[in-house]
Order: structure tokens, then C-alpha cells, then sequence
């Protein structure tokens, strides 16, 4: 199970899409999305409203609170759409803490509106809860004692009396649509696997719902099940995890075998390097360096798992040597070949794929002052470390090679000794 | 979920989607473990019936397979553990099933990647119905000493290293699979998936744990992501686990990562501040668990809590698979099958060393095929020419001769195609069909021992033998078989030398001097001249000529020949929708 946040765009089009199909009745909602290869007389055409109304132009880059950072711009028209996205497309910003590019924006009706709504699900263990607040919109947060929450269990549908609890307090006259829209949100939610919902704020057009912000999650693993109802979805990385050449490198390996391959460079110029098996082991490791207290030096987080082949490994291995090993500057480096004990890995196999690379990599390891630990358990695993020891001597690498005897992050702690020890 | 003991060392289980090595181990854990019944009672393999093979330590077992979970529940009553490694398209239906089944009390769900939506309900459904679901995305569990769940605990190897073949004493759960073996080195329970919604959580296992007597510690090791850990909070604050707990949340790395992670597991996803490792770790402390400063020093935690009241015994020597000691060196086993015409084992198959794509590339035609696959060596273009020819003027002799006859008859049966032609080939023999090996034996054999025609045939004639390959049903002298004067001018323009052939013309004019309808034959060709191409293509030693005369090659082409004819009659007569043919009464003599 993997929740993926989808564009704001996507999750009004799924909203659209299947409102209909779910409840009878219409949705008017509106939205284009520009990106850097739309061609905006192509997008007019398709969407003709975009040249006879007054336009809402945002960023659509799964980071919220644009309103409040100066990202949303109201009541253009669609020059001044164009202008604002021309000058913005590509240009990084920052939000909480993450650094990026904005490659994507929304295009919406100007809405001019009193009301503002908030509704809100998210699928938990036991079922699902649902929020809604008639105080909805960018102060959400300041009015959150107004938002009124009702937990439905799995397997139980809305109806009226389990819903009454958001709804009590609405003026008469809209409490009936209000409460309709809850229903088949609630409906639709479930119908297309969504995980978490919210509509930030929604107001009413003509007596309508219309939903002017909006956040979708989906659950990826329920792809299959939807490939039509879902159409054509992307699931964007998050915000500000913008890959180096090195790491689409590996995410592309990733995603073409059946095992799982991760990098992720933390800090490029650190000196202890990990290239661990299993995802949990993986984890620790990079943990364990941290909490011994150098996690400033820990360069990188690296997995492979699943049982990769030998010549997986190996384009892998050589990937991290190189960036382990970029840049020498002569002090001592170290890198953590680690992972736990193997239930059916066959390790020797695995292992014959980092040394092969650590053989091409040799002169770079040398020249990085590169010490190398090895910790592993798992079939066949005497033969995997008994290469280990001897690639060692045949290459002149520094190679500390441990077994499951061994504590699992133990040449953690001998990687930190080894890079703070006098050189 | 229920409370306590989950396993015994008489818990069976129902293995749905038939899986040979998980299967194995769990009864070579159980054969470790001294247990008496095998811990898999059935095998639920959708479709398929009857039962699969198995070693329970030496001896050979054989365990029912069943069409349906139902019916698998009704046959093992006692049987209340259900394994599903069913794919996570279908993993929720069966285990949906299997959870209404009266006798299942514990699903473990293996599939990673089951929907988050169908977990919920299975979930739901458990709960309300008081059962336990392990997984989905669980390597499963173990119970020291008792039972063991597929995969668990990875080979036999680490099983007897982590002693889990004995009783323990320490209750362990675990988000990561792969991790719990690691811990298994000095503790051992259940690791439960590493999905946002796993069927069990945390706190639900060590509250079992807690009321199981044996139990001494329990041992926790969490992951970032999700709020699972903070049931076990609750459950510690409120006083609800007295023995005590060793934890730690894995993920503290989180922090360093500038934007959100997905780090190997589905379920640690790096959210909020709530669900970092730190707090949780923090939440644990405060609660009362005993937690580390680092993983590095957890294992020195539970050492310390850990006080060893456990009696070692030695477990049985498993026997070891054949497969595995080959491959470690240990012993080795005679082949029981050789091949050398062709091996398929590489990038694409080969035949006699030359690879498909080459025979494709070449333009190399079925009498290449037939070199390569017959004879080991590319003979050249106008001998496998002459194979060809062989085969086409052989292919069918119409509908009246005992192999198409046959055929017709079986195929008429409502019989299929196989049966259809193997009905007819199986006529060849001494009197149909195998006059070619004959005549290329005994012309081969006159030729080289020097006889004259008419000693050959005056001596064949004294053994009471008919010449092969000589003498035709309705040919003449004067009217001679137009496919064997074909294979004369063939051979003659292309064939370095036909010894053979003439010399078959020279006993032809000795055998017409006595009867007129004693003329050359096409097995007398074909044999003839096959001699003339195994000896006159200098390709072939003497003794392998001799040999491919005294194996009978030349047979295997009226074979392979007639066969092509054989399954156009069998299509022919399917076309034709023929009934069941019967002989007419009339054209038996029924006589005393």
C-alpha cells in the first residue's frame, strides 16, 4: 500500500469525472493545466471558457498555503494568465523547508464568493473520518475548533442520521445540497480507492458545490482495479525532491526490474557512504550513523532489496562508488557495505556484483582513501564475505568483512572511528 | 483479536496457491522442531486436484490438494491457520473466504501491494468476528519450537543458528520481515508487514504476548510512519503490559532527507512530526519501554533485560536437498540424461552447436534441419537436397496403404490428432515402409563383400529372402517408378560418385531377366543412394556409416516422410466430418 498525492488538477477531474456516474446530477466544475509544453491556443480550444472568463492561476505542485505565499493569482484574464505563468514556470521557490522548480499550474474560473466550506476524509485503519466546517478556506487552521468530525467504520455507509453531526448547525436552505455533497464525496471516495480528501475551501455556485481548492491522495497499489476509472494519472514526486543525474539513474534501474533499488544523496560531500540490502536494514544504518552523531557525514541513503541480479548490482555499485568516491580530498572516506541477515538472497551472487565493481572502481577508491566494512548473514553468505576478504588482498583495499556474528551496525561504529581517527 | 497463544506444536494449516520451497520449509522446521504432524494439512491450488510430494524430514509425504478453500476446510477441520501467497490482485478474495470459513481462526496474507481499501475489510471483518490477520505484506511469523508460517525466519541454516526449533521465552514483533531474521539470532515471534494497515498491529501482539505464561520479555522493533506505535503507548500507560518491553522505531534518518521519503517499506513514509521515529522512540521511553539511543545499542538492551531460562536440546540433522549440496561442492550425482544434437540452455536454442537464428539468417531449409539434428554436421547443400526430396516423394502413397488406413480408421473414431497418426506409423514396419533400411543393408552389404548381381541374388534367393528395393506392384521393365528415375538423375548430376546406385541397376537387369515386374523400387533408390551420399560426401568415417545403416536412419525418413502425409489424412478426414467407419459384413469371409 503506497498513498500518492495526485495534482489538484487530477483530483478535480476525478471528481468531475465520476461525480456524475455516482450521484446523477452535475458538477460544474472547470480546470486547465499548463505545463511547460502546453500550447495555450490548443488549450483554448479544448477549453474555450479559458478566453471569455476571468481566470485563477496557481501553482499545482502538491504543496499547499499558496494563497498565503503570494502563488495565486485572482480575476485575470488570459493574457495576464499567460504573463504570470511565463514568468514564473521554472523559476524555483521555496516551501517549508524544500526547494524547487514550478513545472506545473492550474488554470480555474475566477469564482467570486461568500461561503466558504471545508470538508475533509481520510482513510484510517478502522475506516474513515470525515470533517466539515462552514468556516473553511485559508484561516482553516485559526478556526479549527468549528471543524466537526464523525469516524464511519469500515463497511458502513453514510446516511442522513450518521451525517446530521456535521451539518446540524447549516442554515436550512442549504443543509439538504450540503449534505448530498458529503454523501457522494464519501461515495466517490471510496468508489476510487482515495485515501485522503480535502476540498480547502468549497463553496456554492448557483446553488451548487463547487470545489475552488482541492487535495487528493490515492492509493497506488489500487491501480489495477482502476485503470479506467482513473484514466491518465501522474503520481508526482514530492515537492523539492528534485533527482541528480545519479539518482534517475537508479530510479530508472528501479523501475525496470522487480527488485528495489534506492539512492538518495544526503550530502555530497560527506565521507561515510552506505550501500545497504533490505529496506529495513537500510533504514538503521543510515539511522545508526545518525544517532552515533555524524549524521552530517553520512553521504548518502542506498538500498537494494529483492534479490537484484548480478548485473543489477553491479551498474548499482558503480553508481555509488563514483559518487562516493567524487571529489578526493585525502582524508579518510568509508563505505558501509551492510545489510542484515538474508532469508533467501543468495549473498555470494549479490556481493559478486559490487566487486566486480569495486574491481573497475579500484584506482577511484584509492585515490579517495576509501576504507570499505562489510557486515552480512544470509544463504551462501561464507562464499560472499570469503570474496570480500579476498578481493581485499588482490585490489589493496582496506576491507573489514564481518559476518552474522557480528552486530548488525557494528561497522557503523567502525566507519565514524575510521573517518575521525588521524589520517 | 484473540488474546494469547496463536500456535501450538499441533496448529495445522491450509496453504492456498501451491508453493513448493515455503511449503518444504515449514515441514523441515517442523521436523527441527520434533513435531509429530506436519504443520501443513492441506494445499489449496485453485483448479487443481489430488496431491503434491513433500519430504517431511526423510521421508516422503504426500499432502491433499484442493479445488476451492471450501472444500479444503471441510476435508482438515482441525486445520484453523490459513497461508495465502495467493498474487495482491486475488489475495483479498481468498483471504475473504477464508475468513468466513468456521475453521480458520488466523489469515496470514504474504502479497505486498493488496489495496488498502480491501485490507480495511478484512480487517473490519476479523475484528467483528474475533480472528487475527497477519499481513497483507508480512514474511508471516513463528513460533519457536511450534509453527512456523511459509517463509519465516529464511533458511534452515539461520533457523538452527537462531535456535528457534526450541520453545522461547521473548515475544518479538517487528514492521520489517527482513529485519526479524536478524533479531532472530537471539529472540523469535511474528513480524507483522510492513503496509500502512498490516492486519495486526503492535500493540496487539504484545498485549497477546503479555497474557502467554511462557513469555517472559517482549521485544519491539517499529519503523517511522503511521501512529501503530502509539497504541503500544497507550496500551503501556495504561498499565495494560507488565512484563517488559524492549523497543526501538527505526527511521531517526528521516530528518536528514529534505523532502518526503518513501523508504523501502509501503508503510514508512517519512509524515509527520507524529510519526517520526524520534517521537515515537521518546513516547515509547515515556511510556515505560525500555528504548536505546541507537539500534547499535539495542541489542545490548535486550541482553540486559534477557534472563535465559531455557533448556537447550539438539535438533535433528535435517537431510540436505540435493540441489543445495551440489551447489555447495558437498557431493556430487551422475546426470541421468545425456544430449548432444541440441541444448537450449543459452540466449536461444542450437542445434548440433549452430544457433536458430543463424539456421532462420541462412535460408537453410528441413534438410539442413535434418543434417544438424541427425547426423551432427552441415552436409552440404546437395545432400540435404536430396533429403528433402527423400522426404517429399515419401510423404503420402494414398489413402489404401496400411499407415493411412489406419489413420483414416482412428480418426473417423472421433480420436485426435496424435492418436490419429501414431495409429498409422505404428504400421511401419518389415512389410510397410521399412523396405529402405533393408535395401540400403543388404546392397551395402553385397557391394563391399564384391558379389556379383547374380550371386547376391541367387544367395538372397537361397535364404528365402526377397530382394528389398527391388520388385513393384503395378510398375514394369517397360514402365519403370518416374520417383525412382527423379532420384537417378538427381544423384547422378549432383552426387560425386553413386557406386551403390548402379550397382542396384546392375542387379535391376539381372532380376528383369527373370520377371518383368522385378524392377527398381523407391526404397531401392532412396537406399541405394543413401549409401552413395554417407560414402561418397567424404563426411562420413566407415564405421559411422555402418553404424547409421545398422541404427536404421533411413527409416526415420519414411517415417518423418509418411507422417506429413498421416496428418493431412487425419485433417482431411475431421474436414470431412466421417463418421465411425466399420467394415461392411460383406467383405468378410466368415468361415470355420
Amino acid at each position: 500500500m503506497a498513498r500518492k498525492k495526485i495534482r489538484e488538477y487530477d483530483s478535480k477531474r476525478l471528481v468531475k469525472e465520476h461525480y456524475k456516474r455516482i450521484s446523477g446530477s452535475e458538477l460544474a466544475i472547470r480546470s486547465a493545466q499548463v505545463t511547460e509544453s502546453t500550447d495555450l491556443n490548443d488549450l483554448i480550444e479544448k477549453e474555450p471558457w479559458l478566453s471569455s472568463s476571468k481566470l485563477v492561476v496557481k501553482p499545482d505542485m502538491l504543496f499547499g498555503k499558496r494563497g498565503k505565499s503570494g502563488l495565486v493569482a485572482l480575476n485575470l484574464d488570459l493574457a495576464q494568465v499567460s504573463e504570470f505563468v511565463k514568468a514564473r514556470l521554472g523559476k524555483e521557490v521555496e516551501m517549508g523547508g524544500c526547494k524547487g522548480p514550478i513545472t506545473t499550474f492550474i488554470v480555474e474560473p475566477f469564482v467570486p464568493h461568500n461561503d466558504e466550506f471545508y470538508i475533509n476524509i481520510v482513510s484510517e485503519r478502522l475506516g474513515c473520518s470525515i470533517s466539515f466546517s462552514e468556516c473553511g478556506g485559508i484561516d482553516i487552521e485559526e478556526n479549527w475548533n468549528k471543524v466537526k468530525t464523525i469516524f464511519l467504520p469500515t463497511g458502513v455507509s453514510l446516511n442522513q442520521e450518521i451525517c446530521a453531526p456535521l451539518v446540524a448547525t447549516l442554515p436550512l436552505e442549504i443543509k439538504p445540497v450540503i449534505e448530498e455533497f458529503i454523501t457522494v464525496i464519501y461515495a466517490l471516495f471510496i468508489d476510487l480507492d482515495f485515501t485522503f480528501l480535502e476540498m480547502n475551501p468549497f463553496t456554492l455556485v448557483d446553488g451548487k458545490p463547487y470545489p475552488l481548492d482541492m487535495r487528493g491522495e490515492l492509493d497506488d497499489t489500487a491501480a489495477f482495479k482502476n485503470f479506467k476509472k482513473w484514466g491518465s494519472i501522474e503520481f508526482p514526486l514530492p515537492f523539492g525532491r528534485v533527482m541528480s543525474a545519479t539518482e534517475s539513474f537508479i530510479h530508472g534501474l528501479d523501475e525496470k526490474t522487480s527488485a528495489s533499488l534506492k539512492f538518495t544523496v544526503l550530502n555530497p560531500k560527506g565521507r561515510i557512504w552506505t550501500m545497504v540490502a533490505g529496506g529495513g536494514a537500510s533504514v538503521i544504518y543510515a539511522d545508526t550513523v545518525g544517532d552515533l552523531g555524524f549524521a552530517s557525514e553520512l553521504g548518502n541513503y542506498a538500498e537494494y532489496s529483492g534479490a537484484p541480479n548480478e548485473e543489477e548490482v553491479l551498474q548499482y555499485a558503480r553508481v555509488v562508488i563514483d559518487c562516493a568516491t567524487a571529489d578526493p580530498d585525502g582524508q579518510k572516506r568509508a563505505l558501509v557495505v551492510g545489510g542484515g541477515i538474508a532469508n533467501f538472497t543468495d549473498v555470494a551472487a549479490t556481493f559478486n556484483g559490487i566487486i566486480r565493481a569495486m574491481k573497475e572502481k579500484e584506482s577511484k577508491l584509492k585515490a579517495a582513501n576509501m576504507h570499505i566494512y562489510v557486515r552480512r548473514g544470509g544463504p551462501n553468505y561464507q562464499k560472499g564475505l570469503a570474496r570480500m576478504r579476498a578481493l581485499g588482498d588482490e585490489i589493496g583495499i582496506p576491507i573489514e568483512v564481518y559476518g552474522p556474528e557480528a552486530t548488525m551496525t557494528g561497522i557503523c561504529k567502525q566507519a565514524i572511528e575510521c573517518i575521525t581517527a588521524a589520517a | 483479536m484473540a488474546t494469547g497463544q496463536l500456535f501450538s506444536r499441533t496448529t495445522q494449516a491450509l496453504f492456498y496457491n501451491y508453493k513448493q520451497l515455503p511449503i518444504q520449509r515449514m515441514l523441515d522446521f517442523d521436523f527441527l522442531c520434533g513435531r509429530e504432524t506436519p504443520s501443513v494439512a492441506g494445499i489449496i491450488n485453485p483448479g487443481a486436484e489430488g496431491f503434491q510430494k513433500l519430504f517431511f524430514g526423510q521421508e516422503e509425504i504426500a499432502i491433499p490438494v484442493h479445488s476451492t478453500v471450501e472444500a479444503a476446510c471441510a476435508a482438515h477441520p482441525t486445520a484453523d491457520v490459513f497461508i495465502n501467497f495467493a498474487s495482491y490482485r486475488s489475495a483479498a478474495a481468498s483471504s475473504n473466504i477464508a475468513l468466513k470459513q468456521p475453521t480458520i481462526r488466523v489469515v496470514a496474507i504474504i502479497a505486498e501491494g493488496v489495496p488498502e481499501s480491501d485490507t480495511k475489510e478484512l480487517i473490519a471483518y476479523a475484528r467483528s468476528n474475533n480472528k487475527v490477520v497477519i499481513g497483507p505484506a508480512t514474511v508471516g511469523g513463528i513460533q519457536a519450537g511450534a509453527f512456523k508460517i511459509g517463509d519465516t525466519a529464511g533458511t534452515i541454516d539461520n533457523i538452527i543458528q537462531s535456535k528457534l526449533y526450541r520453545p522461547g521465552s521473548v515475544g518479538f514483533v517487528s514492521k520489517s520481515g527482513g529485519m526479524s531474521n536478524e533479531l532472530y539470532n537471539t529472540i523469535a515471534r511474528i513480524a507483522i508487514g510492513g503496509d500502512v494497515f498490516p492486519g495486526s498491529t503492535l500493540s496487539d501482539h504484545v498485549l497477546r504476548f503479555n497474557n502467554i505464561p511462557q513469555v517472559k520479555m517482549i521485544v519491539v522493533l517499529g519503523e517511522l510512519g503511521g501512529r501503530d506505535e502509539y497504541s503500544l503507548v497507550e496500551a503501556l500507560k495504561a498499565g495494560k503490559i507488565s512484563k517488559p518491553v524492549c523497543a526501538w522505531v527505526s527511521g531517526t534518518c528521516a530528518r536528514l532527507f529534505k523532502s518526503e521519503v518513501q523508504f523501502g517499506h509501503a508503510g514508512a513514509k517519512s509524515g509527520g512530526e507524529m510519526e517520526s521515529a524520534q517521537a515515537k522512540n521518546q513516547a515509547l521511553q515515556d511510556a515505560g519501554a525500555i528504548v536505546p539511543t541507537s539500534y547499535e545499542a539495542f541489542e545490548v538492551s535486550i541482553k540486559e533485560t534477557f534472563e535465559n531460562p531455557i533448556k537447550e536440546i539438539s535438533p535433528p540433522q535435517i537431510p540436505e536437498d540435493l540441489n543445495t549440496a551440489i551447489k555447495s561442492g558437498k557431493v556430487r550425482a551422475p546426470t541421468h540424461i545425456i544430449s548432444t544434437i541440441s541444448d537450449d540452455r543459452g540466449e536461444e536454442p542450437c542445434y548440433a552447436g549452430v544457433p536458430m537464428s543463424s539456421i532462420v539468417e541462412k535460408g537453410m531449409g528441413i534438410g539442413d534441419v535434418i543434417s544438424l539434428l541427425w547426423f551432427k554436421r552441415s552436409l552440404p547443400r546437395y545432400c540435404t537436397q536430396f533429403i528433402e526430396i527423400c522426404v517429399m516423394l515419401c510423404a503420402d502413397h494414398g489413402p489404401c496403404v496400411s499407415g493411412a488406413h489406419n489413420t483414416i480408421v482412428t480418426a473417423r473414431a472421433g480420436k485426435d490428432l496424435v492418436s490419429s497418426l501414431v495409429s498409422g506409423l505404428l504400421t511401419i514396419g518389415p512389410r510397410f515402409g521399412g523396405a529402405v533400411d533393408d535395401a540400403a543393408r543388404y546392397f551395402k552389404d553385397a557391394y563391399d563383400r564384391k558379389l556379383s548381381p547374380y550371386e547376391f541374388v541367387e544367395s538372397m534367393k537361397k535364404k528365402g529372402i526377397r530382394v528389398p528395393g527391388i520388385g513393384h506392384r503395378i510398375k514394369r521393365g517397360d514402365n519403370r517408378d518416374k520417383r525412382v528415375e527423379l532420384l537417378q538423375l538427381f544423384a547422378r548430376t549432383n552426387f560425386p560418385s553413386t557406386k551403390y546406385m548402379e550397382y542396384a541397376v546392375e542387379v535391376e537387369t539381372y532380376t528383369l531377366s527373370k520377371a518383368n515386374n522385378l524392377v527398381m523400387n523407391v526404397d531401392g533408390a532412396i537406399g541405394t543412394l543413401f549409401l552413395d551420399l554417407l560414402a561418397g560426401s567424404g563426411m562420413f568415417t566407415k564405421q559411422e556409416i555402418d553404424e547409421i545403416v545398422g541404427i536404421g536412419y533411413l527409416n526415420g525418413l519414411f517415417v518423418l516422410a509418411r507422417s506429413i502425409g498421416l496428418i493431412g489424412h487425419t485433417f482431411d478426414q475431421k474436414r470431412l466430418k466421417q463418421p465411425l467407419y466399420r467394415h461392411p459384413w460383406e467383405d468378410v469371409l466368415y468361415t470355420k
